[in-house]
């Protein structure tokens, strides 16, 4: 009896531990999708999401998932029949980056108007040009304002996470959802990743068909997104609108249950020593634990420092963020991205239109880095946290926007 | 954290080893970090791939500038003295593909109070592979003069990487080189 219990606990020991496999960002999202018994993927490859769309392939090709798996010849079609396919209730996934998300442009707005919950992988690469196939955060940007849930993963881990908790949140909230992983830094990294079990995963994310309320049926044909003028266009608007908003909650609610299923924490904003910072760092993506790693450094030596970095993006945390800052002086906002002719790149830009109401707020400063993955070194974070405390002493701004790492 | 930089040329699988070594130390319960490096990719332009090691989660992803280990998996690289040693740590590893250490890296890696090792992967390549697949002996090398994993991880991963008669081989040369490697004094 007694080796018995102690069989079944270490068994249950070793459920709840996962196991830890080497894969890198792409093979992680892919390994994820597997996981999620999706029933349509079609994708075209792109660096450096290519591994994403070979893996899966491979997977339905070698009867692992059974899954139709579409070639499409461009991005546009890529999505296109997502949408489609998302319309039968059937369980759906794209990946992209860069060039693609761009020539995706025009369907991101119908799917998410027509409340599809497709789940979309975006290897965040520079928009040309000059080509570049390394990090920017362009793609990721330039989806922000169509109606998707945006989520950042800071490492490989956080990929293969975001990417089961992109399709819970999508699904419970009727919106397409994006997992950004930074080009290269993750996605072609390996690290090592503790997987679920596929039960643990099939419990977070139950088998249920149709997903989509109102599928398709050719007994009764619908007509999907038909014309609204201003007859009752600004209503459906206003209800997506209040949907983004309304999927906040739910999402906070879905990371909390995935981290009781995974034993790793999720939530929508990630505070590191910011209880007491002066000075703080903004950012998003794989930036975020070299900057806890300088962080760490410099609070080692006295300095009150701290990171925030954004985990969900869209709909974007205005009071986790406004929480999170209320004690510091100066905000550091680091930007992969730029907005050319903007009054600031777009992190920036969302900071400031949260912050703006408030009463006791931080001085913000905008600071651009790593595009095109110029890297973001140890000391360059230090540099912003030197130019931030300058500003803390001297009580004011003295420049908006600064780039980082450029030669002169 | 151990930072370990390789140096190679396109097509002689300096990622391969960079990874190999990675799932290792995974494998040992170890926390890691591979990425090669990429750029225009063409066959024989100098390449390198970065590992890191550690008992620590490891948050930092940025590229690796001041390494601990160098690893020079291509003999015709020897003379690029200033980019083997390139922000190498004091008191660091250098494990290099020659059958004799050249004078210069030799006298480079004494004022930097380096460990050098050397082994002929050359021969060792050409003998099991009948091909300059230099790569896996390389890494049993860097595994003996470093003491990072245990060659016993190094052949279970290799074994899992490659269909088994390929595996058989490397696991051949990884072991050969693995005996062979000397240091340099």
């Amino acid at each position: 009896m007694f080796v018995q219990l102690k069989l079944l606990l270490w068994f249950r020991r070793e459920s709840e531990m996962g196991k830890i496999i080497g894969l890198n960002g792409d093979e992680a999202v892919a390994y994820a999708v597997k996981q999620t018994n999706v029933d349509v993927i079609a994708a075209y490859p792109i660096t450096p999401q290519t591994i994403i769309v070979e893996r899966l392939s491979e997977y339905v090709h070698n009867g692992e998932l059974e899954a139709a798996f579409v070639p499409v010849e461009s991005e546009h079609s890529a999505l296109s029949a997502t949408v489609g396919a998302a319309l039968t209730g059937a369980r759906v996934f794209t990946a992209t980056a860069s060039q693609g998300l761009a020539l995706m442009y025009e369907i991101l707005w119908i799917a998410s108007s027509l409340r599809l919950p497709i789940v979309m992988a975006l290897g965040n690469r520079a928009f040309s040009a000059p080509i570049n196939i390394h990090c920017s955060h362009d793609d990721a940007m330039a989806a922000r304002d169509a109606g998707w849930i945006e989520f950042f993963s800071e490492n490989v881990q956080e990929a293969y996470d975001l990417t089961l908790i992109a399709f819970k949140s999508a699904e419970s909230c009727l919106l397409p959802a994006i997992v950004n992983l930074d080009a290269f830094i993750l996605t072609h990294s390996l690290e090592g990743v503790e997987v679920l079990d596929d039960n643990d995963v099939k419990r977070f994310l139950p088998d249920k068909r149709p997903i989509y309320p109102y599928p398709i049926d050719v007994e009764k044909p619908t007509t999907y997104g038909p014309l609204a003028l201003y007859d009752y266009y600004i209503e459906m608007k206003r209800q997506q609108a209040e949907a983004v908003k309304e999927a906040y909650g739910k999402i906070v609610n879905i990371m909390r249950e995935y981290s009781e299923v995974s034993g790793r924490k999720y939530s929508p904003v990630k505070a590191y020593f910011m209880d007491d910072a002066e000075v703080a760092i903004v950012v998003l993506g794989s930036a975020a634990g070299t900057i806890r790693t300088v962080v760490r450094d410099l609070r080692s030596k006295g300095e009150k420092v701290g990171v925030l970095s954004l985990t969900l993006y869209r709909p974007f945390p205005e009071k986790e963020l406004m929480n999170a800052v209320k004690n510091v002086k100066v905000l550091a906002v680091m930007d992969r991205a730029y907005s050319y002719g903007a009054p600031g790149a777009p992190l920036f830009s969302d900071i400031a239109a949260t912050l703006y109401n408030v009463e006791e707020k931080p001085m913000l400063f905008n600071v651009v880095y790593g595009l095109g993955g110029r890297d973001l070194t140890a000391d360059h974070v230090k540099f912003v946290f030197n130019i931030a405390k300058e500003y803390l002493r001297k009580g004011i701004v003295e420049k908006k926007e600064i780039w980082i790492g450029v030669r002169k | 954290m151990i930072e370990v930089r390789w140096h190679g040329r396109g097509g002689q699988g300096v990622v391969t080893s960079s990874e190999l070594l990675a799932r290792a130390a995974l494998l040992e319960g170890k926390y890691v970090q591979h990425f090669p490096e990429f750029g225009p990719e063409r066959r024989g332009a100098p390449v390198r791939a970065f590992t890191r090691i550690s008992n620590e989660p490891i948050e930092i992803h940025t590229g690796i500038y001041t390494p601990d280990i160098v690893v020079v998996i291509d003999p015709t690289l020897l003379t690029r003295i200033d980019m083997i040693l390139e922000g190498i740590k004091k008191g660091g590893t250098i494990v290099i593909n020659a059958k004799r250490v050249p004078d210069k890296l030799a006298s480079a890696a004494k004022d930097l109070d380096l460990n050098l090792y050397y082994v002929d992967a050359y021969t060792i390549a050409i003998n099991i592979f009948k091909r300059p697949f230099y790569n896996t002996p390389m890494l049993g090398a860097c595994v003996k003069a470093t003491g990072l994993v245990k060659l016993d991880s190094v052949i279970k991963v290799t074994e899992s990487k490659f269909k088994a008669e390929i595996a058989e081989k490397n696991i051949i040369a990884i072991k050969k080189a693995y005996e062979e490697v000397k240091r340099y004094e």
